[in-house]
Protein backbone atom coordinates (compact mmCIF):
# COMPACT_ATOMS: atom_id res chain seq x y z
CA UNK A 1 0.00 0.00 0.00
CA UNK A 2 1.25 3.45 -0.77
CA UNK A 3 1.28 6.38 1.65
CA UNK A 4 -1.74 8.13 0.14
CA UNK A 5 -3.93 5.08 0.83
CA UNK A 6 -2.94 5.02 4.50
CA UNK A 7 -3.50 8.68 5.15
CA UNK A 8 -7.29 8.84 5.13
CA UNK A 9 -7.37 5.88 7.54
CA UNK A 10 -5.21 7.77 10.07
CA UNK A 11 -7.39 10.88 9.86
CA UNK A 12 -10.41 8.62 10.32
CA UNK A 13 -9.01 7.24 13.56
CA UNK A 14 -8.28 10.73 14.82
CA UNK A 15 -11.77 12.05 14.11
CA UNK A 16 -13.20 8.85 15.56
CA UNK A 17 -11.34 9.50 18.83
CA UNK A 18 -12.51 13.12 18.72
CA UNK A 19 -16.08 11.91 18.43
CA UNK A 20 -15.69 9.39 21.24
CA UNK A 21 -14.26 12.13 23.44
CA UNK A 22 -17.07 14.54 22.54
CA UNK A 23 -19.75 11.95 23.26
CA UNK A 24 -17.97 11.01 26.50
CA UNK A 25 -17.80 14.62 27.66
CA UNK A 26 -21.44 15.19 26.71
CA UNK A 27 -22.40 12.10 28.73
CA UNK A 28 -20.36 13.38 31.67
CA UNK A 29 -22.05 16.76 31.39
CA UNK A 30 -25.47 15.12 31.32
CA UNK A 31 -24.57 12.91 34.29
CA UNK A 32 -23.70 16.05 36.25
CA UNK A 33 -26.60 18.18 35.03
CA UNK A 34 -29.33 15.58 35.56
CA UNK A 35 -28.98 15.24 39.37
CA UNK A 36 -28.55 19.02 39.73
CA UNK A 37 -31.70 19.84 37.76
CA UNK A 38 -33.67 17.11 39.56
CA UNK A 39 -32.42 18.47 42.88
CA UNK A 40 -33.60 21.98 42.07
CA UNK A 41 -37.16 20.84 41.34
CA UNK A 42 -38.84 21.21 44.74
CA UNK A 43 -40.21 17.91 46.04
CA UNK A 44 -43.94 17.64 46.62
CA UNK A 45 -44.60 18.11 50.29
CA UNK A 46 -47.62 16.20 51.50
CA UNK A 47 -50.06 18.75 52.82
CA UNK A 48 -52.73 17.76 55.26
CA UNK A 49 -55.82 19.37 53.78
CA UNK A 50 -58.83 19.26 56.01
CA UNK A 51 -62.22 19.21 54.36
CA UNK A 52 -63.50 21.70 56.91
CA UNK A 53 -62.05 24.10 59.44
CA UNK A 54 -63.32 26.09 62.41
CA UNK A 55 -62.95 29.60 61.05
CA UNK A 56 -64.02 31.64 64.07
CA UNK A 57 -66.28 31.78 67.10
CA UNK A 58 -69.72 33.07 66.15
CA UNK A 59 -69.81 35.22 69.28
CA UNK A 60 -66.49 36.90 68.31
CA UNK A 61 -67.69 37.93 64.87
CA UNK A 62 -69.71 41.14 65.12
CA UNK A 63 -72.10 42.24 62.41
CA UNK A 64 -70.45 44.25 59.60
CA UNK A 65 -67.00 42.71 60.24
CA UNK A 66 -64.76 40.03 58.83
CA UNK A 67 -61.88 37.78 59.79
CA UNK A 68 -59.10 36.14 57.78
CA UNK A 69 -58.37 32.47 58.52
CA UNK A 70 -56.37 29.68 56.91
CA UNK A 71 -58.24 27.13 54.82
CA UNK A 72 -56.37 24.47 52.81
CA UNK A 73 -53.15 26.46 53.32
CA UNK A 74 -54.58 29.56 51.69
CA UNK A 75 -56.14 32.65 53.26
CA UNK A 76 -59.92 32.72 53.43
CA UNK A 77 -62.30 35.29 54.84
CA UNK A 78 -65.36 34.81 57.01
CA UNK A 79 -67.66 37.75 57.48
CA UNK A 80 -70.93 38.72 59.12
CA UNK A 81 -73.03 40.97 56.93
CA UNK A 82 -74.83 44.03 58.34
CA UNK A 83 -77.95 41.83 58.01
CA UNK A 84 -76.37 39.34 60.41
CA UNK A 85 -75.66 36.62 57.85
CA UNK A 86 -72.39 34.66 58.06
CA UNK A 87 -70.60 33.93 54.79
CA UNK A 88 -67.12 32.69 53.83
CA UNK A 89 -65.04 33.17 50.68
CA UNK A 90 -61.54 32.62 49.52
CA UNK A 91 -59.50 35.67 50.48
CA UNK A 92 -57.25 35.35 47.42
CA UNK A 93 -58.14 38.14 45.02
CA UNK A 94 -58.84 36.82 41.53
CA UNK A 95 -56.78 39.64 40.00
CA UNK A 96 -53.19 39.15 41.24
CA UNK A 97 -53.68 36.98 44.34
CA UNK A 98 -53.42 39.65 47.07
CA UNK A 99 -55.33 38.92 50.28
CA UNK A 100 -58.63 40.80 50.40
CA UNK A 101 -60.21 42.33 53.53
CA UNK A 102 -63.64 43.30 54.83
CA UNK A 103 -64.16 47.06 54.94
CA UNK A 104 -66.79 48.04 57.49
CA UNK A 105 -66.99 51.55 56.03
CA UNK A 106 -67.67 50.22 52.50
CA UNK A 107 -69.84 47.39 53.89
CA UNK A 108 -68.23 44.97 51.41
CA UNK A 109 -64.99 43.15 50.54
CA UNK A 110 -62.10 45.16 49.18
CA UNK A 111 -58.65 44.39 47.82
CA UNK A 112 -56.04 47.00 48.67
CA UNK A 113 -53.52 46.13 45.96
CA UNK A 114 -55.42 47.46 42.93
CA UNK A 115 -58.65 48.75 44.45
CA UNK A 116 -60.85 45.78 43.66
CA UNK A 117 -64.34 45.78 45.17
CA UNK A 118 -66.48 42.66 45.78
CA UNK A 119 -70.01 42.62 47.12
CA UNK A 120 -71.25 40.48 49.98
CA UNK A 121 -71.73 37.52 47.61
CA UNK A 122 -68.17 37.74 46.29
CA UNK A 123 -69.29 39.28 42.97
CA UNK A 124 -67.07 41.95 41.45
CA UNK A 125 -68.45 45.46 41.96
CA UNK A 126 -65.60 47.44 40.42
CA UNK A 127 -61.88 47.36 39.78
CA UNK A 128 -59.65 44.89 37.90
CA UNK A 129 -60.71 41.47 39.35
CA UNK A 130 -61.80 39.25 36.44
CA UNK A 131 -63.86 36.70 38.42
CA UNK A 132 -65.92 36.61 41.62
CA UNK A 133 -64.44 35.16 44.84
CA UNK A 134 -65.21 31.48 45.40
CA UNK A 135 -67.78 31.09 48.18
CA UNK A 136 -67.45 28.41 50.85
CA UNK A 137 -70.16 26.58 52.76
CA UNK A 138 -70.75 27.85 56.31
CA UNK A 139 -72.22 25.66 59.04
CA UNK A 140 -72.92 26.86 62.56
CA UNK A 141 -72.32 24.26 65.24
CA UNK A 142 -72.84 25.70 68.68
CA UNK A 143 -70.53 28.72 68.81
CA UNK A 144 -68.21 27.40 66.04
CA UNK A 145 -68.36 28.70 62.51
CA UNK A 146 -67.35 25.70 60.41
CA UNK A 147 -66.25 26.37 56.85
CA UNK A 148 -66.06 23.72 54.12
CA UNK A 149 -66.00 23.64 50.36
CA UNK A 150 -69.49 24.07 49.00
CA UNK B 1 -15.11 44.83 11.85
CA UNK B 2 -15.98 41.38 13.19
CA UNK B 3 -17.81 40.88 16.46
CA UNK B 4 -14.62 39.33 17.82
CA UNK B 5 -12.63 42.48 17.08
CA UNK B 6 -15.40 44.68 18.47
CA UNK B 7 -15.42 42.75 21.73
CA UNK B 8 -11.63 42.61 21.91
CA UNK B 9 -11.47 46.39 21.54
CA UNK B 10 -13.54 46.68 24.69
CA UNK B 11 -12.62 43.61 26.75
CA UNK B 12 -8.98 43.18 25.64
CA UNK B 13 -9.35 39.41 26.04
CA UNK B 14 -6.53 38.73 23.57
CA UNK B 15 -4.13 40.36 25.97
CA UNK B 16 -5.59 38.28 28.81
CA UNK B 17 -5.29 35.13 26.71
CA UNK B 18 -1.66 35.95 25.91
CA UNK B 19 -1.03 36.41 29.65
CA UNK B 20 -2.61 33.02 30.38
CA UNK B 21 -0.64 31.34 27.59
CA UNK B 22 2.83 32.43 28.54
CA UNK B 23 3.21 30.12 31.58
CA UNK B 24 5.56 27.12 31.35
CA UNK B 25 5.60 24.12 33.64
CA UNK B 26 9.02 22.60 34.43
CA UNK B 27 9.32 18.89 33.66
CA UNK B 28 11.20 16.81 36.24
CA UNK B 29 10.73 13.80 38.49
CA UNK B 30 8.89 15.78 41.21
CA UNK B 31 6.48 17.36 38.70
CA UNK B 32 3.59 15.28 40.05
CA UNK B 33 3.50 17.75 42.95
CA UNK B 34 2.18 20.41 40.59
CA UNK B 35 -1.17 18.64 40.54
CA UNK B 36 -1.86 19.24 44.25
CA UNK B 37 -2.86 22.89 43.76
CA UNK B 38 -5.23 22.09 40.91
CA UNK B 39 -6.72 19.21 42.91
CA UNK B 40 -7.41 21.58 45.82
CA UNK B 41 -9.01 24.05 43.42
CA UNK B 42 -11.19 21.29 41.95
CA UNK B 43 -12.51 20.24 45.35
CA UNK B 44 -13.12 23.90 46.17
CA UNK B 45 -15.21 24.30 43.00
CA UNK B 46 -17.24 21.21 43.97
CA UNK B 47 -17.79 22.81 47.38
CA UNK B 48 -19.06 26.01 45.78
CA UNK B 49 -21.51 24.20 43.51
CA UNK B 50 -22.85 21.69 46.07
CA UNK B 51 -22.87 24.42 48.75
CA UNK B 52 -25.07 26.65 46.59
CA UNK B 53 -27.37 23.69 46.00
CA UNK B 54 -27.63 22.93 49.73
CA UNK B 55 -28.52 26.58 50.35
CA UNK B 56 -31.71 26.06 48.32
CA UNK B 57 -33.21 23.93 51.11
CA UNK B 58 -31.11 24.49 54.24
CA UNK B 59 -32.62 26.55 57.10
CA UNK B 60 -30.23 27.92 59.73
CA UNK B 61 -32.19 27.72 62.96
CA UNK B 62 -31.99 25.30 65.85
CA UNK B 63 -35.59 24.22 65.22
CA UNK B 64 -35.24 23.66 61.51
CA UNK B 65 -31.56 23.02 60.65
CA UNK B 66 -31.51 19.28 61.40
CA UNK B 67 -34.94 18.74 59.86
CA UNK B 68 -33.99 20.66 56.71
CA UNK B 69 -30.83 18.55 56.23
CA UNK B 70 -32.91 15.42 56.78
CA UNK B 71 -35.40 16.74 54.24
CA UNK B 72 -32.53 17.21 51.78
CA UNK B 73 -31.14 13.71 52.30
CA UNK B 74 -34.46 11.87 52.40
CA UNK B 75 -36.98 13.78 50.27
CA UNK B 76 -35.22 16.03 47.75
CA UNK B 77 -34.25 14.13 44.60
CA UNK B 78 -30.48 13.48 44.65
CA UNK B 79 -30.33 15.46 47.91
CA UNK B 80 -28.46 12.58 49.55
CA UNK B 81 -25.91 12.78 46.74
CA UNK B 82 -25.45 16.55 46.94
CA UNK B 83 -25.01 16.51 50.72
CA UNK B 84 -22.73 13.49 50.68
CA UNK B 85 -20.57 14.94 47.90
CA UNK B 86 -20.31 18.20 49.87
CA UNK B 87 -19.04 16.38 52.98
CA UNK B 88 -16.70 14.01 51.13
CA UNK B 89 -15.29 16.72 48.94
CA UNK B 90 -14.76 18.90 52.02
CA UNK B 91 -12.68 16.18 53.66
CA UNK B 92 -10.72 15.51 50.48
CA UNK B 93 -10.14 19.24 50.04
CA UNK B 94 -8.58 19.49 53.49
CA UNK B 95 -6.37 16.51 52.60
CA UNK B 96 -5.42 18.14 49.29
CA UNK B 97 -4.55 21.40 51.07
CA UNK B 98 -2.23 19.56 53.47
CA UNK B 99 -0.59 17.71 50.54
CA UNK B 100 -0.15 20.99 48.66
CA UNK B 101 1.41 22.50 51.78
CA UNK B 102 3.88 19.60 52.12
CA UNK B 103 4.86 19.70 48.43
CA UNK B 104 5.43 23.45 48.39
CA UNK B 105 7.26 23.40 51.71
CA UNK B 106 9.74 20.65 50.90
CA UNK B 107 10.29 22.08 47.41
CA UNK B 108 11.01 25.49 49.00
CA UNK B 109 8.45 26.99 46.62
CA UNK B 110 8.21 30.03 48.90
CA UNK B 111 11.62 31.41 47.97
CA UNK B 112 11.93 34.73 46.17
CA UNK B 113 9.78 36.01 44.44
CA UNK B 114 6.97 33.74 45.74
CA UNK B 115 6.80 34.85 49.39
CA UNK B 116 3.33 36.36 48.97
CA UNK B 117 2.10 33.27 47.14
CA UNK B 118 3.08 31.28 50.22
CA UNK B 119 1.46 33.72 52.66
CA UNK B 120 -1.81 33.82 50.70
CA UNK B 121 -1.68 30.02 50.62
CA UNK B 122 -1.11 29.76 54.37
CA UNK B 123 -4.08 32.08 54.94
CA UNK B 124 -6.17 29.94 52.58
CA UNK B 125 -5.22 26.91 54.70
CA UNK B 126 -6.55 28.70 57.76
CA UNK B 127 -9.72 29.64 55.87
CA UNK B 128 -10.17 26.03 54.72
CA UNK B 129 -10.00 24.78 58.30
CA UNK B 130 -12.46 27.49 59.39
CA UNK B 131 -14.77 26.43 56.56
CA UNK B 132 -14.58 22.87 57.86
CA UNK B 133 -15.15 23.87 61.47
CA UNK B 134 -18.14 26.14 60.80
CA UNK B 135 -19.72 23.83 58.22
CA UNK B 136 -19.54 20.90 60.62
CA UNK B 137 -22.05 22.55 62.99
CA UNK B 138 -24.67 23.36 60.37
CA UNK B 139 -26.58 20.01 60.41
CA UNK B 140 -27.09 20.67 64.13
CA UNK B 141 -26.50 17.08 65.22
CA UNK B 142 -25.13 15.83 68.52
CA UNK B 143 -21.54 15.30 67.33
CA UNK B 144 -21.41 18.73 65.71
CA UNK B 145 -22.91 20.38 68.77
CA UNK B 146 -20.29 18.98 71.15
CA UNK B 147 -17.42 19.41 68.67
CA UNK B 148 -18.32 23.09 68.45
CA UNK B 149 -18.64 23.36 72.20
CA UNK B 150 -15.16 21.88 72.76
CA UNK B 151 -13.60 23.70 69.81
CA UNK B 152 -14.82 27.13 70.84
CA UNK B 153 -13.92 26.35 74.46
CA UNK B 154 -10.32 25.79 73.31
CA UNK B 155 -10.37 29.18 71.56
CA UNK B 156 -11.42 30.53 74.94
CA UNK B 157 -8.05 29.35 76.32
CA UNK B 158 -6.12 31.94 74.32
CA UNK B 159 -4.56 34.29 76.90
CA UNK B 160 -6.13 37.73 77.51
CA UNK B 161 -8.57 37.78 74.56
CA UNK B 162 -9.82 34.19 74.96
CA UNK B 163 -13.10 34.96 76.68
CA UNK B 164 -13.96 37.72 74.20
CA UNK B 165 -13.09 35.43 71.26
CA UNK B 166 -15.30 32.72 72.73
CA UNK B 167 -18.34 34.99 73.03
CA UNK B 168 -17.62 36.49 69.62
CA UNK B 169 -17.50 33.03 68.02
CA UNK B 170 -20.54 31.67 69.80
CA UNK B 171 -22.66 34.78 69.60
CA UNK B 172 -23.52 34.09 73.25
CA UNK B 173 -22.02 32.51 76.35
CA UNK B 174 -23.04 29.03 75.21
CA UNK B 175 -23.42 27.16 71.95
CA UNK B 176 -26.98 28.12 71.02
CA UNK B 177 -29.03 29.05 68.00
CA UNK B 178 -27.04 32.31 67.96
CA UNK B 179 -23.92 30.20 67.30
CA UNK B 180 -25.66 28.37 64.48
CA UNK B 181 -26.74 31.54 62.64
CA UNK B 182 -23.29 33.03 63.23
CA UNK B 183 -21.46 29.97 61.87
CA UNK B 184 -23.89 29.91 58.96
CA UNK B 185 -23.09 33.54 58.11
CA UNK B 186 -19.35 32.87 58.41
CA UNK B 187 -19.59 29.69 56.34
CA UNK B 188 -21.69 31.00 53.44
CA UNK B 189 -20.79 34.69 53.27
CA UNK B 190 -17.65 35.84 55.10
CA UNK B 191 -15.35 32.95 54.22
CA UNK B 192 -16.42 32.76 50.56
CA UNK B 193 -15.76 36.50 50.24
CA UNK B 194 -12.31 36.19 51.84
CA UNK B 195 -11.55 33.12 49.73
CA UNK B 196 -12.49 34.89 46.51
CA UNK B 197 -9.98 37.65 47.22
CA UNK B 198 -7.16 35.43 48.51
CA UNK B 199 -7.63 32.66 45.97
CA UNK B 200 -7.73 35.26 43.20
CA UNK B 201 -4.45 36.70 44.47
CA UNK B 202 -2.92 33.24 44.91
CA UNK B 203 -3.79 32.15 41.35
CA UNK B 204 -2.73 35.50 39.88
CA UNK B 205 0.65 35.17 41.57
CA UNK B 206 1.06 31.61 40.29
CA UNK B 207 0.28 32.92 36.81
CA UNK B 208 2.74 35.82 37.12
CA UNK B 209 5.65 33.79 38.52
CA UNK B 210 4.86 30.42 36.95
CA UNK B 211 5.28 27.07 38.68
CA UNK B 212 8.19 26.97 41.10
CA UNK B 213 11.05 24.64 40.32
CA UNK B 214 11.79 22.54 43.44
CA UNK B 215 15.12 23.54 44.97
CA UNK B 216 16.56 20.05 44.43
CA UNK B 217 16.04 20.33 40.67
CA UNK B 218 18.86 22.19 38.90
CA UNK B 219 17.74 25.17 36.81
CA UNK B 220 17.72 25.09 33.03
CA UNK B 221 15.84 21.81 32.64
CA UNK B 222 13.05 20.94 30.26
CA UNK B 223 9.64 22.59 30.49
CA UNK B 224 6.29 22.35 28.71
CA UNK B 225 3.56 24.92 28.07
CA UNK B 226 0.90 25.15 30.78
CA UNK B 227 -1.75 25.39 28.07
CA UNK B 228 -2.76 23.01 26.62
CA UNK B 229 -0.31 20.31 27.81
CA UNK B 230 -0.61 20.64 31.56
CA UNK B 231 -4.22 21.85 31.61
CA UNK B 232 -5.45 18.80 29.72
CA UNK B 233 -3.70 16.40 32.10
CA UNK B 234 -5.07 18.46 35.01
CA UNK B 235 -8.58 17.98 33.58
CA UNK B 236 -8.06 14.22 33.30
CA UNK B 237 -7.11 14.17 37.00
CA UNK B 238 -10.25 16.20 37.79
CA UNK B 239 -12.51 13.77 35.95
CA UNK B 240 -10.95 10.84 37.82
CA UNK B 241 -11.39 12.67 41.15
CA UNK B 242 -15.02 13.46 40.32
CA UNK B 243 -15.53 9.74 39.81
CA UNK B 244 -13.89 8.98 43.15
CA UNK B 245 -15.98 11.56 45.01
CA UNK B 246 -19.22 10.39 43.39
CA UNK B 247 -18.37 6.76 44.22
CA UNK B 248 -17.54 7.54 47.84
CA UNK B 249 -20.65 9.70 48.24
CA UNK B 250 -22.84 6.95 46.83
CA UNK B 251 -21.41 3.91 48.58
CA UNK B 252 -20.25 5.51 51.84
CA UNK B 253 -22.95 8.10 52.54
CA UNK B 254 -22.21 10.47 55.37
CA UNK B 255 -24.49 9.78 58.35
CA UNK B 256 -26.62 12.63 59.68
CA UNK B 257 -26.62 11.44 63.30
CA UNK B 258 -29.05 12.45 66.02
CA UNK B 259 -30.49 15.91 66.42
CA UNK B 260 -28.52 18.02 68.92
CA UNK B 261 -30.04 18.16 72.38
CA UNK B 262 -28.43 20.78 74.64
CA UNK B 263 -29.65 18.89 77.69
CA UNK B 264 -28.23 15.51 76.70
CA UNK B 265 -24.81 14.42 78.00
CA UNK B 266 -21.89 14.25 75.56
CA UNK B 267 -21.68 10.84 73.88
CA UNK B 268 -18.77 8.58 74.95
CA UNK B 269 -15.59 8.57 72.83
CA UNK B 270 -16.44 11.87 71.13
CA UNK B 271 -13.63 13.12 68.88
CA UNK B 272 -13.16 15.95 66.42
CA UNK B 273 -12.82 15.30 62.69
CA UNK B 274 -9.50 13.80 61.60
CA UNK B 275 -7.97 17.13 60.51
CA UNK B 276 -8.27 18.54 64.04
CA UNK B 277 -7.32 15.29 65.75
CA UNK B 278 -3.60 16.07 66.12
CA UNK B 279 -4.38 19.24 68.08
CA UNK B 280 -7.03 17.46 70.15
CA UNK B 281 -4.65 14.60 70.97
CA UNK B 282 -1.80 16.98 71.90
CA UNK B 283 -3.99 19.02 74.22
CA UNK B 284 -5.26 15.82 75.81
CA UNK B 285 -1.71 14.64 76.57
CA UNK B 286 -0.60 17.88 78.20
CA UNK B 287 -0.55 17.82 82.01
CA UNK B 288 -2.96 20.02 83.94
CA UNK B 289 -0.25 22.49 84.87
CA UNK B 290 2.97 23.10 83.01
CA UNK B 291 5.63 25.81 83.60
CA UNK B 292 3.30 27.49 86.06
CA UNK B 293 0.37 27.95 83.66
CA UNK B 294 -2.50 25.77 82.52
CA UNK B 295 -1.31 22.99 80.22
CA UNK B 296 -4.20 23.54 77.83
CA UNK B 297 -3.37 27.23 77.50
CA UNK B 298 0.29 26.41 76.84
CA UNK B 299 -0.76 24.03 74.06
CA UNK B 300 -2.99 26.65 72.47
CA UNK B 301 -0.15 29.20 72.61
CA UNK B 302 2.22 26.68 71.03
CA UNK B 303 -0.19 25.97 68.14
CA UNK B 304 -0.75 29.70 67.60
CA UNK B 305 3.04 30.20 67.48
CA UNK B 306 3.40 27.30 65.04
CA UNK B 307 0.79 28.94 62.83
CA UNK B 308 2.71 32.22 62.93
CA UNK B 309 5.95 30.43 62.04
CA UNK B 310 4.23 28.68 59.14
CA UNK B 311 3.05 32.03 57.83
CA UNK B 312 6.55 33.53 58.02
CA UNK B 313 8.48 30.54 56.61
CA UNK B 314 9.64 32.46 53.49
CA UNK B 315 11.42 35.00 55.71
CA UNK B 316 12.73 32.55 58.30
CA UNK B 317 14.37 30.23 55.77
CA UNK B 318 17.26 32.57 54.93
CA UNK B 319 19.12 29.81 53.08
CA UNK B 320 16.37 29.24 50.55
CA UNK B 321 16.50 32.94 49.67
CA UNK B 322 20.06 32.25 48.46
CA UNK B 323 18.92 29.16 46.52
CA UNK B 324 20.38 26.85 49.16
CA UNK B 325 18.51 23.91 50.58
CA UNK B 326 19.42 23.68 54.26
CA UNK B 327 19.09 20.37 56.09
CA UNK B 328 17.71 22.05 59.20
CA UNK B 329 14.63 23.29 57.32
CA UNK B 330 13.99 19.81 55.91
CA UNK B 331 14.48 18.33 59.36
CA UNK B 332 12.01 20.76 60.99
CA UNK B 333 9.51 19.99 58.24
CA UNK B 334 9.96 16.25 58.72
CA UNK B 335 9.57 16.52 62.50
CA UNK B 336 6.42 18.66 62.12
CA UNK B 337 4.98 16.21 59.58
CA UNK B 338 5.82 13.21 61.77
CA UNK B 339 4.26 14.97 64.76
CA UNK B 340 1.01 15.76 62.94
CA UNK B 341 0.71 12.31 61.38
CA UNK B 342 1.76 10.54 64.60
CA UNK B 343 -0.65 12.49 66.80
CA UNK B 344 -3.48 11.96 64.29
CA UNK B 345 -2.92 8.20 64.24
CA UNK B 346 -2.57 8.12 68.02
CA UNK B 347 -5.80 10.07 68.36
CA UNK B 348 -7.54 7.64 66.02
CA UNK B 349 -6.53 4.48 67.87
CA UNK B 350 -7.25 5.73 71.41
CA UNK B 351 -10.75 6.24 72.73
Amino acid sequence: MDASAQRPARIGRRSFLDRVLTVGLAALGAAIAYPIISYLIPPKVKEVIHASVVAAKASDLAANSGKIFLFANKPAIVLRTPDNEVRAFTAVCTHLACTVQYRSDFRHIWCACHDGHYDLHGQVLSGPPPRPLEEYKVTLKGDDIIVSRG
Amino acid sequence: MSLRDWLDDRLRFRQAAAFLHKKDVPVHRHAVGYYTGGITLFFFLIQVITGLLLLMYYRPSSDAAYESVRFITSTVRFGWLVRSVHVWSANLMVLAVFLHLAVTFFGRAYRRPRELTWISGALLLLITLTFAFTGYLLPWNTLAYFATKVGTEIAGDVPLVGKAVLVLLRGSEDVTEATLTRFFGIHVAILPALTTVLLGLHLLLVQIHGMSRPISVPPGGRSEPFYPHFVLRDLVVWVVLLGIVATLATFVPWPLGEKADPLAPAPAGIKPEWYFLFMFQTLRLLPGRLLGIEGEMLGVIAFALAGGILLLVPFLDVWAQRERSHRLVTLIGMVALAFVVGMTVWGMVTD
